[in-house]
């Protein structure tokens, strides 16, 4: 008995549980401070620089890493490339979840968010002609979808065949609907800065910031696939399939080869809004450098050693190169919305994060982590439920 | 070297020229690339 007690002990108390839990305590304390103190005990959120790392990390970085799920339905279910089917479940897992913590984020940053959660902007107070409304409803409807999506999961890992069974027939409008959501309010993020031309710096503001914010969505959403795909065969190897386990290795191929392709294709539009704005002197200042940072460290590199490593057949490269892509896109999305933003300002004004805004960004992340690796262990996501073999 | 504009025109037939130069330089690139990327293809 008290042998059976240590050894479920044993199983409890492992690093990523205690972590873990360390890092869920402090984020519900968090949580009590910001919904009985405000926003102003926990941030350093001001009328100048109203949107700080909830916002810049969690909203903007969340949508763009969960970009997966769009990516891959489609190559799937609307151009055909079956050859990627296994790869569905878990990106549409991630980006349900993603966008899950997204909205989540969202309550915690604005300022009345009962409001938000009873859909005041949308049933009362429409704002029909803001970029924030097309966004919201985008983000609300597009979660819905994802929903109606992730459900076959859980629905078969409960045994309820005749639901399931309807969800699965809906697949292909659910993806069509899931593509033309994603094009709308991928873009519409970056254009949300097009009203802030003397905030933001020249050289990440353009007329054209809604192209760059979609198309670097997608290489976010390949990516993202071929980076969480990584990560799950060290934690979940046990719970894949032989399908799966097959079919991964091309797909970290084929995704590379296209990843590299849109790398190159952000990066001449990129040096093309460049040339259209006349912004050329500035890249010789310090915001110029980093600017450059960005743009030859993680869009060209990336763009070459993904290609590398699709011609060479290197899978190695390639989930590495992946990694660092993503981490270009975290940047990227940093950039935008706090680093370069309001950046005539003085050091002393600027915005910098308040170690509760970081502490409960972390929380966000830890929770997704937590409910992702729940499902993975679960429900059949990096398999098929023997029940539903080929059915698909 | 900033290059001081007068007038729209200007500063459009500067930035259009330019952008079009780079564009064509974008189309061998782009066809260079793709070579280099398929190079081991079957």
């Amino acid at each position: 008995m008290s042998e059976q007690l240590i050894s479920e002990n044993k199983t409890l108390f492992t690093p990523f549980n205690v972590i873990a839990g360390i890092i869920v305590i402090i984020g519900l304390v968090i949580t009590f401070l910001r919904f009985t103190k405000g926003l102003g005990t926990v941030t350093n959120l001001s009328d100048t620089s109203p949107w700080g790392i909830w916002i810049g990390f969690d909203l903007m970085c969340g949508v763009a890493l969960a970009a997966g799920g769009y990516t891959v339905s489609s190559a799937c279910y609307v151009f055909g490339m079956k050859k990627y089917h296994a790869a569905v479940r878990p990106a549409i897992l991630t980006a349900f979840l993603g966008y899950a913590t997204v909205l989540v984020s969202l309550v915690y940053d604005v300022g009345r968010p009962v409001r938000l959660a009873m859909a005041y902007p949308f049933v009362v107070q429409q704002g029909t002609t803001s970029l924030l409304f097309e966004v919201g409803l985008c983000v609300m409807i597009y979660l819905s979808v994802l929903f109606l999506e992730f459900t076959p999961i859980p629905l078969e890992w409960l045994g309820l065949k005749k639901i399931r069974n309807i969800m699965i027939k809906l697949t292909m409008v659910l993806t069509i609907f899931g593509v033309v959501l994603s094009t709308l309010h991928q873009s519409s993020l970056g254009a949300l800065f097009l009203i802030a031309p003397s905030k933001l710096h020249p050289l990440w503001y353009s007329p054209y910031i809604a192209v760059y914010f979609f198309v670097s969505s997608i290489i976010a959403g390949l990516s993202m696939v071929i980076f969480e795909g990584t990560l799950s065969h060290k934690a979940f190897h046990g719970k894949m399939d032989k399908t799966y386990l097959e079919e991964h290795d091309p797909l970290v191929l084929q995704f590379g080869k296209a990843a590299s392709l849109v790398l190159a294709g952000y990066f001449s539009i990129k040096i093309i809004g460049i040339a259209a704005d006349n912004n050329w002197h500035l890249l010789v200042t310090p915001y110029g450098l980093w600017f450059l940072v960005e743009l030859l460290g993680f869009v060209a590199l990336p763009c070459f050693l993904y290609a590398i490593g699709a011609r060479d057949k290197n899978l190695k490269l390639i989930r590495f190169t992946a990694g660092w892509t993503v981490f270009g896109i975290v940047l990227n999305r940093l950039n935008v919305s706090l680093i370069a933003f309001n950046w005539q300002k003085p050091l002393s004004e600027r915005y910098i994060p308040s170690l509760m805004e970081i502490g409960l960004s972390v929380f966000m992340v830890t929770a997704l982590i937590i409910a992702f690796k729940f499902i993975a262990t679960n429900m059949p996501v990096f398999h098929e439920h023997p029940d539903y073999k080929e059915t698909h | 070297m900033e290059h001081t504009f007068y007038t729209l025109q200007e500063f459009m037939l500067h930035t259009e020229s330019v952008t079009y130069i780079i564009l064509a330089i974008i189309l061998l690139g782009v066809l260079g690339f793709w070579l280099f990327l398929t190079e081991y293809d079957d």
